[in-house]
């Protein structure tokens, strides 16, 4: 059992057997930070640099926390302070950071795809930390990690994921992982607000409480005012109106159902605050989570790249030493 | 070594633990994964029924504190650590099978540190074969095995194993 993939860029195409090692490995991660001494020194000397052309504060500042307390160097860029203002393209922008030797490049870009683009083009390992509308693999990981802490399984898992599933690069994360593990989902909300394809991946619905019946997970998701450059529906009232979960439409789901939202929350408008407060609601657990799903990540695609790179300049080395032999 | 061999080594060494440290005062036995873990359990089970008292056990993984993690390989499996209890001020016996180079015991002296300041350790294994590459000695010794650096010394467990056994295998080179 082993994950054999030099990047991280999405968890399509990845095996059960890979998505329950990175998940594994996240689990034996979470003890280091709950030492006095949150530091562990695998890393030490290795520099993670981290490259946001998005806004972010959770999933940066959760690539820092886990590069420091696995001792590597994190260095920060924000698309606003840049280069990128200046007109440097992506790749440029890369190719100049990979210059300066990094051992890991974690990117979060609005183009769905852009991490993939450079993980061609450069010879570091690169995460994908949010690719548009495509791809977020660390937050699906520490998803399921959060799911198996509380509910102790990941087999036979209903699943309801509800909102804004067109823009959410998350869902089609979770779509992936939860596919490979075999579990039934069901993708809620209106039909704006689903993509075309959703019907070819699971069940689709537009009712909230049919579509959270039975579950024993359910997924809120933001409403991304910020994607939306066309009205996907008349006001937010209307939204909240129908699909907001609410502690009585969450009475539908199974009981011992857990809740779960990617953040940031809009109080009222997806979820109900007594339910995101609730004691069903795991949102905390999932921010604790996700700095050991990135710890994992780094730990091992830096200690992959760093294996790789020494069995090379050892095959070169192979026939001076045979000859000296 | 035999079984027989392996539980005689086991029983001297809890009592020589005993011994040394005046009773179990203060005492913890702290298991390197993975065969450390199952000798551990051991010798608390022994330290029962000498002493009527159960010491506290715990678990290192000294994966995140190797120096040779680029050199193993293969993809490392990270399976944590486990002090479920304060170290500080305690004494601590380190439990390992096979002492050779002595980097894993470096490793788990590290990892330790981290933990808090404790008043002593101790090393305690079942076999040591030699072949220290650091100043590393081990306070309790199942057995001493002379060996050749190009053969392997495996010790193997009931619990994870089916029975207990030390054997040295000829490296296939």
């Amino acid at each position: 059992m082993a994950f054999s993939q030099g990047h991280l860029l999405g968890l399509e195409g990845l095996s059960r057997e890979e998505i329950l090692y990175l998940i594994d490995t996240a689990a034996s991660f979470k003890e280091i930070s709950q030492r006095d001494i949150k530091k562990v020194p695998t890393l030490r000397g290795k520099t993670v640099v981290s490259l946001f052309y998005e806004a972010s504060t959770r999933t940066r500042t959760s690539f820092e926390i886990a590069a420091k307390r696995l001792s590597a160097d994190f260095v920060s860029i924000a698309s606003s302070s840049s280069s990128a203002v200046k007109g440097e393209t992506l790749l440029d922008t890369a190719r100049n950071i990979q210059a300066m030797r990094p051992d890991c490049l974690v990117l979060r870009h609005a183009a769905a795809g852009a991490p993939h683009f450079l993980a061609r083009r450069i010879d570091c390992p690169v995460v994908n930390a949010g690719d548009g509308a495509h791809e977020h693999p660390t937050q699906a990981l520490l998803d399921l990690l959060t799911i198996r802490d509380r509910v102790g399984r990941l087999d036979d898992l209903t699943v309801a994921i509800v909102g804004d599933i067109l823009h959410s690069r998350v869902t089609r994360s979770n779509v992936h992982a939860l596919r490979a593990l075999g579990a039934r989902v069901r993708l809620v909300g209106p039909p704006t607000l689903l993509p075309p394809e959703a019907a070819a991946w699971w069940e689709v619905g537009h009712d909230l409480r049919a579509g959270i019946r039975g579950a024993d997970v359910v997924m809120t998701l933001r409403i991304q005012r910020e994607r939306q450059g066309r009205n996907y529906f008349p006001s937010l009232d209307e939204y909240a109106r129908y699909f907001c979960l609410t502690r009585d439409a969450l009475a539908e789901a199974k009981p011992g159902v857990v809740v779960l939202h990617p953040g940031p929350i809009n109080r009222g408008i997806e979820i109900a605050s007594d339910v995101a407060d609730g004691a069903d609601s795991l949102i905390m657990d999932q921010v604790t989570n996700g700095v050991a799903v990135r710890m994992a990540v780094l730990f091992l695609l830096v200690n992959r790249a760093r294996a790789s790179g020494e069995a090379e300049s050892l095959a070169e080395s192979a026939p001076l030493r045979r000859k000296a032999g | 070594m035999d079984a027989q061999g392996v539980e005689r080594a086991l029983a001297r060494i809890t009592h020589e633990i005993l011994e040394r440290n005046k009773g179990t005062e203060g005492l913890v036995l702290i298991g390197i994964r993975s065969r450390g873990v199952d000798l551990v359990e051991r010798l608390a089970a022994k330290i029962t029924e000498i002493e009527g008292v159960r010491v506290p056990t715990g678990i290192i993984d000294i994966t995140l504190y190797r120096d040779d993690l680029s050199r193993a390989g293969q993809q490392p499996q990270v399976k944590g650590t486990d002090i479920g209890f304060p170290i500080d001020d305690r004494q601590v016996i380190l439990v390992d099978d096979v002492l050779y180079t002595g980097r894993t015991v470096r490793a788990a002296l590290d990892a330790l540190m981290d933990f808090g300041r404790p008043r002593s350790v101790q090393l305690a294994v079942l076999v040591d074969r030699g072949h220290r590459e650091l100043p590393i000695r081990p306070d309790y010794v199942g057995k001493n095995l002379p060996t050749s650096a190009t053969e392997s010394v495996q010790a193997r467990l009931k619990e994870r194993d089916g029975a207990d056994e030390v054997v040295l295998v000829p490296e296939e080179r």
